[in-house]
């Protein structure tokens, strides 16, 4: 039997429709399992499933950990955050350690697009992406279409809008591929030095205010504005940010239609989103976070099938190098 | 004194006399004796049946990297100069980003000394404009020139300052000698890894826009008419380059420039799946600055092929995308490539391919070779364009294998290769072996 | 290899009287309704004590709670079969201890879906008895588990296949023994 998602997972990009739809649907008896008084089954007991974070980041590490335990995985958490050492050697490195140990599974959190993808490409045990530098989150992703299909019922004609940071935003890259495949409407919003070249050919519709993008979406997707940006000269200053893009109280009550409000967390509260909606009845974003471990066990559980055969085939020739 | 050689029965391109022919070539005391169909082989010559090959000038390099001193785990000056005859060079120009930089006429002797040790092809040391490369105080071109350097150039690093640029440009006048100049806006191309557009959105990499090689080719223009000065751009990458370049040609500005064979041949498609081979700056771009590179070569608004060859240890480029340096391998794939791509391609005839990658860098860069002229040193190459060979870089005479071209086939190769009337290159007697 | 024979074993009027049968016995294993809590494994064990609860119902007025029970979390053998791919619903009512649970299921078989109910049942609760009730007992265990009621014990070699056809998701009541199928 071949492997539902192959050996890793990178990023929603190469996964198709129906593997997309296959992870949310093994989601929903996880679900069940948090509810249980005993959180545990034993479905990758004497797995060994090591946590990479190079790059902190609480949440997520946490969600995943929970998930691996309330798979009886064995679990190692390993918090590399960029020392003196050069990032590429340290992951080069730390692949070939990893795999001398003989481990099953990596998740891994890097500051550098691709380095899940790198990884994967060198070590036989599966890798899962918990968030490349700008490239891919792909369970943040995943769990935010849980979290609009528990909510509204469907993803299909769904118009959900990602407002803030584009250019910078894993989250954003890993739901327009997502939302894209499952035939929701996607629109992005902010401010347009915040915009990657080329988005509108991913098939998404870029919005100039976030006026518009609240009379037009079911669902606003409200990304982090990481305070470095400011500092860059992205934006002029965080508050008027909050002026211009912040999704407030008032702004959503002009809303046309019920409009559900998601964030991937951290928030910045006052600065992308308004603390009433954040806690507000259109909020979904404690819903998120409660769907977050039930998507990763998910993933998890269909990448530990059927691995064996898929490793030598993922190898490929990029991992053999030269000497 | 070696015996007089006899090349007989090869195709004979030289474009410095638009030539081309069926003819022989006779070498003689290190230099072309005659050209000509039907030459008879002098007492005691050897005769080299060279009978289904180019028999062309060598091919001249105006822009490599050859990492030494500093960096000889990744390339010396005699490792790169067996790559370039391998690869049909007979001559290469070294730029001077090395450790501790060429700035100095201590720094470019040593080149010139280890070059003829080295034997092979022929290195033209080229200094760096400014003092460390800091763009701050220029160096000292008298002596550099002195010492053996042909041109100046920061080249690794942009001329950021104007200032700096123009005083170049006029200092450099009194040597007659280029300033090249690597095209870069600092601060827009800061921390870009690829070029920014599609591929860069979905790969989450920061992508350096056309506009910061633009800006800067736009400046050095006006700047070198301002100054008069001999002004040559390094590895035009984009349409809008191209553009600047053809307006300031037809104002008959005293600019030249140069494109790399992978600039000719592949875009930023290249760069999928995170391939640090495919990582370089200025980075590939898109299929119609590919098409407009090409018309401008064949048009001469770009005046040479160079292969920018950028040698990294294998463990350099084994890293994120982001952690990895710019640049590729290029001497024994530039001619392959330009060749399958170009001439193949359609794009050029071969004539004319030799034209941009023989006789037009000898010219602007003031060396000899770069013709068959009788009297001229005789560096000469005789290339094979009808085998194809797959690009295997394990058998690279470069200490470095960074190619994206790796598993390619590719038509046209080197099959012998004289400098100064020595073969140092002899493909089908290394097959023997 | 010949052709799968396939034989009806038990026709719907021979499943009503087997499941009009487990019904009394299960009354008499758990002495009443009082703690009496029916557990289905997914999928057929499911339809199954939903039946003899609705049997139980009419002779003792009293509709006694039911479960569902996917085991797949809890299987031995993802490492060969590798993750089914959708998972089905596990369901109980409320804390099992003290209570007297009577897992059914449609065939009893190797015993390892069995092994993996118990322990899956372990993690909600502590029974004061499990039993085991199943429609067929084929024989060839590969555990120490036998079952408290049956209600047809078949003879079947590795080869063969039990189909447990069911009302509610098969149209009809049906068991067919199926030879040589090479399960």
């Amino acid at each position: 039997m071949t492997a539902a998602l192959g050996k890793d997972l990178i990023g929603l990009e190469r996964l198709s429709p129906d593997q997309i739809r296959l992870i949310l649907d093994t989601a929903e008896p996880f679900k069940e399992v948090s509810e249980r008084v005993i959180k545990k089954v034993p479905a990758l007991r004497g797995k060994t499933i090591v946590n990479l974070f190079f790059e902190s980041s609480t949440r997520t590490r946490i969600s995943f950990e929970f998930a691996e335990k309330r798979l009886s995985a064995d679990t190692v958490n390993v918090a590399a955050t960029g020392s003196a050492v050069q990032k590429g050697e340290t992951l080069v490195d730390t692949a070939k350690n990893l795999e001398a140990m003989r481990i099953d599974m990596v998740v891994i959190r890097h500051a550098s697009s691709g380095a899940a993808q790198f990884l994967g490409d060198r070590i036989r045990s599966n890798v899962v992406n918990a968030g490349d530098g700008k490239h891919e989150h792909p369970t943040q992703a995943l769990l935010d279409l849980l979290t609009i299909r528990d909510k509204l019922g469907r993803i299909e004609g769904v118009k959900v809008c990602l407002v803030g940071d584009i250019l910078h935003s894993r989250v954003a890259r890993s739901n327009i591929w997502g939302l894209t495949k499952l035939g929701a409407q996607v629109a992005v919003c902010g401010p347009h030095s915040l915009m990657p070249r080329g988005i509108a050919d991913l098939g998404v519709t870029v919005l100039r205010r976030v006026e518009e993008a609240i009379e037009w979406a079911d669902v606003l997707n409200v990304l982090r504005l990481q305070l470095e940006r400011m500092e860059a000269g992205f934006i002029p200053s965080l508050r008027e940010y909050y002026r211009v893009f912040g999704v407030t109280v008032e702004r959503l009550a002009k809303a046309p239609r019920a409009l559900t409000v998601m964030h991937p967390g951290p928030m910045n509260r006052g600065v992308e989103i308004d603390s009433r909606v954040a806690d507000g009845p259109h909020s979904v974003i404690l819903d998120q976070v409660t769907n977050g471990v039930a998507v990763r066990m998910a993933v998890l559980y269909l990448l530990a099938g059927g691995r064996p055969e898929l490793a030598d085939a993922a190898k490929g020739p990029a991992a053999g190098g030269t000497d | 004194m070696a015996a007089p050689l006899l090349l007989k029965g090869g195709r004979v391109v030289d474009p410095s006399r638009d030539l081309d022919e069926a003819a022989d070539v006779l070498i003689q005391d290190g230099r072309i004796a005659a050209v000509g169909p039907g030459l008879g082989a002098p007492d005691g010559a050897t005769v080299r049946d060279v009978r289904g090959t180019v028999v062309a000038p060598g091919l001249v390099d105006v822009h490599v990297h050859l990492r030494e001193p500093g960096n000889e785990d990744e390339e010396t000056i005699a490792t790169g100069a067996r790559a370039a005859v391998a690869g049909g060079f007979t001559a290469v120009c070294a730029m001077p980003n090395t450790d501790p930089v060429t700035d100095n006429q201590a720094a470019v002797g040593f080149i010139v000394r280890q070059s003829l040790r080295a034997g092979f092809a022929r290195v033209y040391p080229i200094g760096a404009i400014s003092v460390g490369q800091r763009g701050q105080q220029l160096a000292e071109f008298g002596e550099m020139v002195g010492a053996g350097a042909v041109a100046v150039s920061d080249d690794g690093q942009p001329v950021a300052s104007s200032h700096l640029m123009r005083t170049a440009l006029e200092y450099a006048r009194t040597f007659d000698i280029p300033v090249a100049d690597h095209c870069e806006e600092p601060s827009l191309s800061a921390g870009g890894v690829m070029h920014e557009g599609l591929v860069a959105t979905k790969l989450g990499l920061k992508g350096i826009p056309a506009a910061a090689e633009e800006i800067m080719v736009a400046r050095d223009i006006l700047l070198g008419e301002l100054t008069g000065g001999r002004l040559h751009l390094c590895h035009l990458s984009t349409r809008g380059s191209v553009e600047l370049m053809r307006r300031a040609k037809e104002r008959g500005l005293r600019v030249t420039a140069e494109v790399t064979p992978h600039h000719l041949s592949l875009t930023e498609a290249a760069c999928e799946r995170y391939d640090t081979h495919a990582k370089m700056n200025p980075p590939l771009r898109e299929a119609a600055d590919v098409a407009a590179l090409r018309q401008a070569l064949q048009e001469g608004v770009i005046d040479c092929v160079a292969s920018d060859h950028a040698p990294h240890a294998y463990d350099e480029k084994e890293a994120a995308f982001d952690d990895a340096p710019f640049g590729i391998v290029g001497l024994e794939t530039a001619f392959g490539v330009a060749y399958t791509e170009l001439v193949q391609g359609g794009a050029l005839t071969l004539p004319q391919l030799i034209l941009r990658m023989s006789t037009v860098p000898a010219r602007v860069f003031g060396l000899p070779g770069g013709t068959l002229q009788p009297g001229a040193p005789a560096d000469v190459v005789a290339l094979d364009v009808t085998a194809g060979w797959c690009v295997d870089a394990a058998r690279f005479h470069s200490k470095s294998r960074n190619t994206p071209f790796a598993g390619r086939s590719l038509t046209g190769r080197a099959a012998l290769t004289l400098v100064a009337g020595e073969i140092v290159h002899d493909a089908p007697a290394a097959a023997q072996a | 290899m010949s052709r799968p024979e396939r034989t009806t074993i038990l026709d719907a009027r021979a499943v009503s009287r087997a499941l009009q049968h487990m019904a009394v016995a299960v009354l008499e294993l758990a002495h009443g309704t009082d703690d009496l809590v029916l557990i289905g494994i997914q999928r057929r064990g499911v339809e199954l004590a939903e039946r003899i609860a609705k049997l139980i119902e009419q002779q003792e007025g009293v509709l006694v709670p039911r479960g569902a029970l996917d085991i797949t979390l809890y299987r031995d053998d993802l490492q060969t079969v590798g993750p089914k791919p959708v998972i089905g619903e596990t369901r109980l009512p409320g804390d099992l201890t003290g209570k007297h649970a009577v897992v059914v299921d449609d065939v009893l078989y190797t015993g390892r879906t069995v092994r993996a109910a118990l322990d899956e049942l372990a993690d909600f609760g502590r029974p004061k008895r499990i039993s085991l009730c199943v429609l067929v007992d084929r024989g060839g265990r590969e555990l120490p588990i036998q079952a408290d009621i049956v209600g047809k014990v078949v003879k079947t070699g590795p080869g063969d296949r039990v189909d447990v056809m069911v009302q509610e998701l098969d149209g009809k009541d049906q068991v067919d023994l199926v030879r040589g199928a090479r399960q």
